[in-house]
């Protein structure tokens, strides 16, 4: 069975939007759309998002650091979204694990919203309907399109490649490589929803160099050997 | 969580018309065994009318909580998985039953019943459509109960006690409401109504009292460390991705300071509870027409804010992410 999920790599993404702009410019103007906006160009703008980056920081300073979330649909395995749905609008792709919402059989309950812990999901105002993250299905299913732009609008937008997309239950697929490799790991685990989308840790290039390794015990050029020979002693007596 | 005024007017409406149904066929029911003087025909029709009155108000509520109504017959289909679902099916049916029952007794059916039981108990129409509307009107409690407390990621309703307040809480309703009515007739039902008004109310402070005293305990499962996966004690939001809020800003969060919860709180424990009763007993003392209707309409009160406060205690998983606003 496939299931396509998006992996993030926390210790790349710089927290640009680039991911949140092309989302929206994609999922706004095709199949899902349109995603409204609420007051655009005013003093308070607001819409629906398919995805957003929070911006979180970690420790207390000067000892701090920034992190950027990329927050979407997880495309749980397991989506408490889905058996709540009166109507049957929300259900799970059984090809491929994609989680999508019926926008003609919505009713707008919001319901499901209550059974989402990641609160991925977000009710469109003008629409009237629940939406949420489609994974760009009517992108990556377009065999009209190049093979390279079957991926989510997000992944191609990423300009570091902080996204990951692919079958996370092929154990070859680069994604799964990623999780297995890299440390990937589900967020709010207690829940048992078993997200699909993985994200990657932050990890520190920082070398540990032992002092041992800077100073060798034995090491004949740890001090200049200032004895003076006078023919008693052979290069080789000297302890290397 | 936001407590949308369609929700809080829907859960208290339905249950005060569930409610006084079944006060309504517990008095014809204690007749019918000698136990209350009987009623006329016009009893029945009028306080069938008031509940199925009750239950389209609940019904039109619900109707202002659905971004697309027009749809709402879809929601009959899933009624394998979702309590959503199965309320939307009872609901209707309840709604059915109700008129049916006021009908019956407005045709006078009593009086040709369709056999007797064990030689002494005459079955008409009225007694069977009471007995199936008895049973959907308990399937509706728990339909409508469930629909909350199957909720798992809010453990503030995910308890049995949800399912043991709406009910009680809505007999009291009813039977206070069935007691207000029999007074305004100017009925002697009203000692009986009110009696058993008075047994839901004090069972009600025994459960929603033991469901605050459960909120005050609660551990939330989850924590800003699993939402996000990083493990440090300090982590704050700088950013919640939109510039002046969400849809998960507005849904997930009440917006009221603690202390109008505690205000809200003190307010509904003492207007559901203690306040209905006290009318009740007083006008049963001066035998007021008047009274108990202020007694119901006085405990109607306390119901929206305890529905509102049920709904702003609940504290969902997903606000971690939305730590500006809470």
């Amino acid at each position: 069975m496939t299931q396509l999920a998006l992996v993030i790599d926390l210790n790349v993404c710089v927290g640009c939007h680039a991911c949140v702009t092309s989302c929206k410019q994609w999922n706004t103007s095709g199949w899902a759309g349109p995603l409204a906006d609420h007051n655009p160009y005013g003093a308070g703008p607001t819409g629906t998002f398919f995805n957003r980056v929070q911006t979180f920081e970690v420790g207390r300073f000067p000892a701090t650091e920034t992190l950027h979330f990329p927050k979407s649909c997880l495309h749980c395995e397991e989506p408490p979204c889905v058996p709540v749905c009166p109507t049957g609008a929300s259900y799970k792709r059984p090809d491929n694990g994609v989680v999508l919402v019926d926008y003609d059989k919505c009713i707008g309950c919001k319901y499901c919203s209550w059974s989402c812990p990641y609160g991925a999901r977000e009710y469109d105002e003008l629409e009237r309907v629940m939406k949420k993250c489609t994974l760009c299905i009517d992108r990556i299913l377009d065999l009209t399109l190049p093979e390279r732009e079957r991926k989510p609008a997000c992944v191609l937008a990423c300009p570091t490649s902080a996204r990951l997309f692919g079958d996370v239950h092929d154990p070859d697929s680069e994604v799964s490589i990623a999780i297995r490799e890299r440390g990937g790991y589900a967020l709010m685990p207690e829940w048992g929803t078993q997200p699909a989308n993985h994200y990657l840790p932050r990890r520190k290039a920082r070398l540990h160099i032992d002092p041992d390794e800077l100073k060798r015990v034995d090491n004949p050029l740890r001090r200049e050997d200032l004895t003076r020979y006078t023919g008693e002693e052979a290069v080789d007596d000297v302890a290397w | 969580m936001h407590p949308a005024l369609s929700v809080l007017f829907l859960t208290t409406l339905i249950g005060a018309g569930q409610g006084l149904f079944l006060a309504l066929y517990t008095g014809q029911l204690y007749a019918l065994a000698q136990l209350l003087p009987a009623q006329g025909s016009g009893f029945y029709v009028g306080g069938s009318v008031l509940a199925l009155g009750l239950l389209v108000l609940g019904l039109v509520a619900s109707f202002f909580h659905l971004g697309r109504p027009e749809r709402a017959w879809r929601t009959a289909t899933k009624w394998r998985t979702s309590w959503l679902s199965r309320e939307v099916i009872v609901l209707p049916a309840v709604m059915g039953l109700v008129a049916l029952y006021g009908l019956a007794h407005a045709l006078e059916l009593t009086a040709r019943p369709w056999f007797t039981l064990a030689g002494i108990l005459p079955v008409d129409a009225t007694l069977v459509v009471g007995l199936l509307g008895t049973l959907a009107t308990f399937a509706l409690y728990g339909a409508t109960a469930m629909i909350y407390a199957s909720v798992r990621f809010l453990p503030e309703w995910h308890s049995p006690l949800t399912v043991a307040n709406f009910l009680l809480l809505g007999l009291a309703s009813g039977f206070l409401l069935a007691a207000a009515y029999s007074a305004w007739l100017g009925n002697e039902l009203v000692t009986f109504f009110g009696f058993w008004a008075v047994v839901a109310t004090g069972l009600g402070l025994v459960t929603r009292g033991a469901s605050l005293r459960r909120l005050g305990r609660i551990k939330p499962k989850s924590s800003p460390q699993t939402a996000i996966g990083i493990r440090h004690r300090t982590l704050v939001q700088i950013a919640q991705g939109a510039t002046a809020g969400s849809f998960n800003t507005r849904e997930f969060f009440h917006g009221a300071s603690p202390a109008t919860l505690q205000w809200v709180r003190r307010l509904f424990l003492m207007l559901v509870f203690p306040l209905p009763v006290l009318l009740l007993v007083v006008g049963h003392a001066l035998a007021s027409r008047w009274l108990p209707l202020v007694a119901f309409g006085v405990q109607y009160l306390g119901l929206l804010l305890e529905r509102w406060s049920f709904f702003a205690e609940a504290r969902h998983p997903q606000n971690l992410y939305y730590q500006g606003v809470a």
